[in-house]
């Protein structure tokens, strides 16, 4: 072993808080039944804004269209399990697989311009696939959404409840595993070629990294983990419906990355749960203009500083 | 076919007065502000305000629409955009997203979410047709027209003749160099900022009827003011204009041959046209 893939090695080792935090996770739905559907539909964004990460956080691309990604696997998944096959695990490597097609297509868009060109590009492909969503009504139900969808047990054992445990721990599952697989990625030679290109991609490329490629590589993968969450948010609530592509998701997405910090694993799953609970105690305090006080928080976190949010000791100094 | 073509005209120009500021801002400041939309809002709110509790002529309404929507431009400005000049892209489109939140709850919470409609003053309202019907011109959209088109020639001269344009040029050019040859850069872009809020205002007031009005308006036509901007280029008026016009006609179009498809052509036409050159149609080269 070369001592780079020594140092690398070191740099990948889970430290021990992160099992204490995935066991107290995975135990979450027996603690807590009753809010079983809330563990799963935080799960489901944890994951897709980890997959927003890998192409932000770690690549330096500003995507606001990543629902894009969520929507496809959401409406192939829930196509294939009320057409084809109702086995949810093949459904979600269907959904992850249809996903990284279009991604690997629309990576294409992301290679050349400046941060507005992938903006409007990212956001063009969302509205895009959300317009042919809803006219496509013979297939995808249109604007009342896609229904009747009826999911097999997972594994062929543990068929899902009405009161969503077998789908929290379905997507906690997943998730984990899709961590798991994240930690390998960015602590790879890859890994950190994605930070070099996000850093400076001209210098990147005079160091013989191809940068195209691997922005292609980074994200067709991300576009497919984000296709697995909308794959499980199909298949764990039964129903598919045009808000999935909306322009809301894929701003709320990277709020969350924002609060959870970008560029560390941990981001998207902090952020999350962040951000859901911020969510239900606004909404329970003022349903109909939560958006407003959401707003609010994004203006102050930009004006103060984003980074000085997870730094507590820095709020005293002037930035 | 004529009248199709108007139509989109019509559409095109009041598109290009809409996001010329954005256009100019972005240019001068590399800033992304996704938040342009909501001074066109306000703008619109502001005219029914004006035309229907206080029963002010529609004529009259629309410089005083103007000026509020500058005033409140060059207020934002000072107090909250001027900081997030030097950030990163991402916290500036986070910042104007969150602005554009607090717009469209703000309007939701004062006004409420129904459709607002305009009162047209009654010359304004009829329709002429030449050649037995091959091209009918609602009077309204005709004095749009006129009105955008003015502007621009306005518009045109103030960036050309005058010594403030020449002072604007400069900074979109090279902030650094103009700031050192004694421009006030900093003022440049507060009357630059507030003048493309007002111009957006003045958009949002005569687009009212055009395109509806509702607090979601600042997400709805979000993505037509970027398409606009990144099409044209951020340099110079031509661009924006000729892409305003160009969206105008094919989304005008797009929607009367193939109503199935809609907004697909133009979100298409979009991507294709920003894949094949990602500084706009119509730049000077890369910067």
């Amino acid at each position: 072993m070369s001592s780079v893939a020594k140092s690398l090695a070191a740099l990948a080792k889970p430290r021990w808080w992160e099992f204490a935090v995935w066991a107290m996770l995975l135990c979450l739905p027996f603690w807590m039944p009753s809010h079983a559907l809330l563990i799963s539909e935080i799960t489901i964004i944890a994951l897709f804004a980890m997959s927003l990460d890998l192409i932000l956080g770690y690549s330096g691309i500003v995507s606001l269209g990543h629902a894009a990604f969520f929507g496809m696997g959401a409406y192939s998944s829930a196509l294939f399990a009320k057409h084809i096959n109702p086995d949810p695990l093949l459904g979600l490597v269907v959904a992850g697989a249809v996903t990284a097609v279009l991604g690997a297509v629309c990576s294409l868009s992301v290679l050349r311009g400046s941060d507005l060109t992938r903006l409007m590009v990212t956001l063009g492909v969302a509205l895009l696939l959300q317009e042919l969503a809803n006219k496509l009504d013979f297939i995808t139900g249109g604007a009342d959404g896609l229904q009747g969808v009826v999911m097999g047990p997972v594994l062929g054992r543990f068929e899902f409840d009405l009161f969503g445990q077998t789908a929290a721990w379905y997507a906690l599952g997943v998730t984990l595993l899709v961590f798991l697989l994240l930690r390998q990625v960015v602590q790879s030679p890859f890994g950190f070629s994605l930070k070099t290109i996000r850093d400076n991609p001209l210098r990147a490329q005079a160091i013989g990294i191809s940068v195209h490629a691997r922005l292609i590589a980074v994200y067709t993968l991300a576009a497919a983990l984000a296709g697995l969450a909308g794959g499980l948010q199909a298949q764990t609530t039964g129903f598919a419906s045009l808000d999935v592509f909306g322009f809301d998701r894929s701003a709320d997405v990277l709020l969350m990355l924002v609060i959870g910090g970008t560029g560390w694993l941990w981001g998207g799953i902090i952020g999350a749960v962040v951000f859901k609970t911020l969510h239900s105690l606004i909404s329970a305090w003022t349903p109909q203009y939560w958006t407003f006080w959401l707003g609010l928080f994004l203006v102050l976190l930009m004006l103060l500083g984003r980074e000085r949010l997870l730094r507590p000791w820095t709020w005293g100094r002037r930035a | 076919m004529l009248t199709l073509l108007f139509d989109g005209v019509a559409y095109g120009m009041l598109l290009f007065v809409l996001a010329v500021g954005l256009s100019i801002t972005l240019g001068l400041m590399n800033f992304i502000n996704l938040a342009h939309g909501s001074f066109a809002m306000v703008g619109g709110y502001a005219m029914v305000m004006l035309s229907k509790q206080l029963q002010i002529p529609f004529l009259i309404c629309l410089p005083i629409v103007f000026v509020v929507v500058a005033l409140l431009g060059a207020l934002l400005e000072s107090t909250l955009y001027r900081r997030m000049y030097n950030k990163p892209h991402l916290d500036q489109v986070l910042f104007s997203i969150g602005l554009t939140f607090m717009a469209v709850a703000g309007v939701d919470y004062f006004v409420g979410s129904t459709q607002q409609l305009v009162q047209l003053p009654e010359f304004l309202k009829g329709r002429t047709e030449l050649w037995d019907g091959a091209l009918g011109m609602g009077h309204y959209r005709l004095a749009i027209i006129a009105v955008c088109a003015a502007l621009t020639v306005v518009l045109q001269q103030l960036l050309v003749r005058t010594r403030f344009g020449a002072q604007l040029r400069a900074a979109v050019d090279n902030q650094r160099v103009a700031a050192g040859l004694g421009i006030d850069v900093n003022r440049v872009f507060l009357i630059t900022f507030a003048v493309g809020s007002g111009l957006a205002g003045l958009g949002g007031a005569m687009g009212a009827e055009v395109l509806g009005l509702d607090p979601v308006f600042p997400l709805k036509f979000m993505i037509y003011f970027l398409i606009v901007v990144a099409v044209g280029g951020t340099s110079g008026l031509t661009g924006p204009l000729l892409a305003a016009l160009l969206l105008g006609i094919a989304d005008v179009a797009g929607k009367y041959y193939i109503p199935k498809l809609g907004a697909f052509i133009v979100y298409s036409l979009m991507i294709v046209i920003l894949m094949w050159r990602p500084q706009g149609l119509f730049s000077r080269g890369s910067k």
